[in-house]
């Protein structure tokens, strides 16, 4: 079995984290936002674990997991927090709740 | 016995404390009593320590009390301590009997007030408390604190009545003029710690002489700058415009600290600190010549007065001026017993002062007064006694014996001399002449016909005792300095010769009884003068006054010699103008720069604050590169 150089999954990861931030600055809808920063964090997993794979350490995918567990939080926390923000506000759109202008 | 000496300032304090902080809650005879019972008891400690200190003087007659110490900064170590000898007993005596008297007269003369009666005596036992203080200082800090506390309650009293905003600016006025004088003795405080190393008044007085040959730039300095303080403090050229309109205050204000006390104080620090001056002759001549100016100028205005207590005023500029005269000359026990002997009469002045203005209203326009003699016979023959001894008519009064030895040692003494003399015995003139004229004004002639119909007579026990007492006073104070010629009883200055220098004079007895003869009958001539101007034919001086030299002279004489409208075009204005035209003050540009700066940060700032999600988060990248950047490119 001939494995993928790791620096096709750090390029991919670099491409998806790109693609990620994007999202997250180019969208007004908050959803896309939490699902752009879902994406980033996975680009980030993927970054760990072509590192860890490329030298044979553990700790790639250890530090996976966490990722993992991290984002499962960040989207149960983040969806209660759209929901709230869609209670107060009636809209989704996040350049609407701008209160905090100084 | 001298060990209760700080019982003599505390004593007053204490009174004050307990009146400013209950007196508004506790009824008036118990405010009064605690006022006027502070002062008198102690007055009674300050008599008992007199005795004990005459009958066995301590060493070297002087006796110093250390209560703790005050600051210690590096050298800088002044302590809170009281230093008791001749001079300062004598003031210590004044300052608590007479001003006990005062306060006596007080706590009946000011029932009639609707409002602050507690808080007129919180004030007067503040007085007298830093009063005590000043005169017992051992060193010149505490000295100068006492200094300043008087000038506080001498401002609290003169706006004394502050719903009338002419007593609150005179009370300003008083205020300011002294802080000029209060400066400048700052200064020359300065220069004494710098160059000598210590405030302790003997010390300084020591290492003064040691270290400072006469007449060195340092000694002059250092004399004339405490001269400046002095003269603030006593109403003498050129700061004498504030005393006249002081006399907005209450009468026993007037009384206690506008005649007997406070406005001496310069008196005493000039003696205090004698021996700054004697190395200084410049400065010492200069103190007699200030006094002998002072005492013709507030003299002669002293006669175109209709208000009596500004007459009163100008009379007391005129009597410190004697005491600077005979400061300047080294005279220096005359100067204390003039003191002395002027708190008694001119207290006894205001205070009778005080019950013919009380019976007649609140009315001060001498003209308008006119034949109380019969109905205010006790105020009468007080004024009587105090106008008396005020123009030193001869052997029964005791201003007669202070002012003729203040006179004669001007004469004899080696700096002193007959110019000096001239001026003295030309005020002596114009005293009696001042002196009587009020005395004709007020209580001789027809009654005016627009004095109030109803005299309102009803002096107490508590107006009369002090009343009493002073006339007495005024009449045998003067027996305890009997000149060679009549008696020779030097009691007063071998006293106070334990605390100050003996005046250096050229005697000859057989020339001075000529000079007390002359002295004395120019006295009694002043007062036929006035008699023939004020009482036998008023016309005279009305005539006069009309022709329009004789207006013109009388409106410059009746504003004390237009000194306020000089200060006025001086200071006031120039000053009024530049802070008009620095109405927006050039120095606040600085700090309105900073002001701008933080303003413009503050808009810069909150503009970043968008409250758009997406541009946290877009900042958030950037710095993520750029630190990563940094990071990785370095």
């Amino acid at each position: 079995m001939t494995s993928v150089p790791a620096e096709y999954g750090l390029i991919l990861a670099a491409l998806l984290f790109a693609i990620g931030l994007a999202g997250v600055l180019a969208r007004r809808n908050i959803i896309f936002i939490l699902l752009s920063i879902e994406i980033m964090l996975n680009a980030a997993g993927l970054a760990f674990i072509s590192a860890g794979s490329k030298w044979g350490q553990a700790d790639g995918q250890v530090m996976f997991i966490f990722i993992l567990v991290m984002a499962a939080a960040e989207v149960s926390v983040g969806l209660a927090i759209v929901l709230q923000l869609f209670h107060r506000i009636r809209t989704v759109n996040s350049d609407e709740a701008n209160t905090m202008r100084g | 016995m001298l060990d209760y000496l700080w019982l003599i300032p505390a004593l007053p304090f204490a009174g004050f404390i307990i009146l400013a902080v209950i007196g508004a809650r506790i009824p008036r005879p118990v405010a009064a009593a605690i006022g006027a019972g502070s002062v008198g008891i102690s007055a009674l400690v300050a008599l008992s320590i007199a005795a004990a200190f005459i009958t066995t003087p301590p060493h070297g007659h002087v006796y110093t009390q250390l209560l703790w110490g005050w600051i210690s900064v590096g050298g800088f170590k002044p302590d809170i301590a009281l230093t008791i000898d001749a001079l300062s007993l004598v003031m210590v005596l004044v300052i608590a009997g007479v001003g006990f008297m005062i306060h006596l007269y007080s706590t009946e003369s000011m029932a009639g007030e609707k409002e602050g009666y507690s808080r007129f005596f919180a004030y007067m036992n503040l007085f007298v408390g830093s009063m005590l203080t000043l005169v017992l200082a051992d060193n010149l800090l505490l000295l100068y604190l006492g200094w300043e506390g008087v000038g506080l309650c001498s401002y609290l009293l003169i706006g004394f009545w502050y719903k009338d905003p002419a007593n609150g600016r005179a009370a300003m006025k008083a205020f300011i003029v002294t802080r000029v004088g209060d400066t400048s003795m700052a200064v020359g405080l300065f220069i004494i710690y710098h160059n000598l190393g210590t405030l302790q008044i003997h010390e300084v007085l020591v290492r003064a002489a040691q270290q400072w040959p006469a007449g060195s730039t340092l000694a002059i300095a250092a004399a004339a700058l405490l001269l400046g303080g002095a003269v603030g403090k006593s109403a003498q050229l050129p700061l004498q415009t504030w005393l006249p309109d002081a006399m907005a205050g209450p009468t026993p204000v007037s009384a206690l600290i506008h005649a007997a006390t406070m406005v001496t104080a310069g008196v005493y620090l000039i003696a205090r600190t004698h021996v700054l001056f004697t190395l200084a002759p410049q400065v010492q001549l200069a103190v007699a010549v200030i006094g002998a100016a002072t005492l013709l100028l507030a003299g002669i205005s002293a006669l175109t007065q209709w208000d009596i207590k500004r007459a009163l005023a100008y009379s007391t500029m005129s009597q410190i001026g004697y005491m600077f005269l005979a400061l300047g000359v080294g005279a220096w026990s005359a100067a204390i017993f003039h003191f002395m002997v002027h708190a008694f009469f001119k207290a006894l002045l205001f205070l009778s002062a005080g019950v013919v203005i009380d019976a007649l209203h609140h009315e001060r326009d001498m003209f308008k007064m006119g034949g109380l003699r019969l109905q205010l016979p006790l105020a009468f023959w007080c004024f009587l006694i105090g106008a008396a001894s005020l123009s030193a008519l001869p052997l029964i009064t005791a201003g007669f014996y202070s002012k003729d030895l203040i006179l004669w040692e001007t004469w004899t003494s080696a700096s002193g001399g007959p110019w000096l003399w001239a001026a003295g015995l030309a005020g002596a003139l114009l005293t009696s002449i001042y002196a009587f004229r009020m005395v004709f004004l007020t209580f001789y002639g027809k009654p005016h016909s627009e004095a109030p119909r109803q005299i309102a007579n009803h002096s107490g026990l508590r107006i009369r005792i002090p009343l009493i007492t002073l006339a007495v006073l005024s009449l045998i104070g003067g027996f305890v300095q009997l000149p060679e010629t009549l008696g020779n009883l030097p009691l007063f200055s071998e006293f106070i010769t334990t605390a100050l220098p003996a005046t250096v004079a050229m005697s000859s007895t057989s020339f001075e009884g000529t000079m007390q003869y002359f002295s004395g009958s120019v006295s009694l001539f002043g007062v036929f003068i006035a008699y023939i101007f004020f009482l036998y034919n008023p016309l005279y001086a009305r005539n006069f006054v009309e022709k329009p030299f004789g207006y013109a002279l009388h409106c410059f004489l009746y504003g004390g010699w237009n000194f306020d409208r000089l200060y006025d075009a001086l200071f006031v204005r120039p000053f009024v103008l530049a802070a008009r035209a620095n109405k927006r003050d050039v120095i606040d540009l600085l700090y309105r720069l900073i002001a701008l700066l933080h303003i413009v940060s503050n808009h810069l700032l909150s503009a970043a604050q968008s409250g758009l999600v997406r541009r946290y988060a877009f900042g958030l990248a950037i710095g993520a590169v750029i630190i990563i950047g940094m990071v990785v490119l370095r």
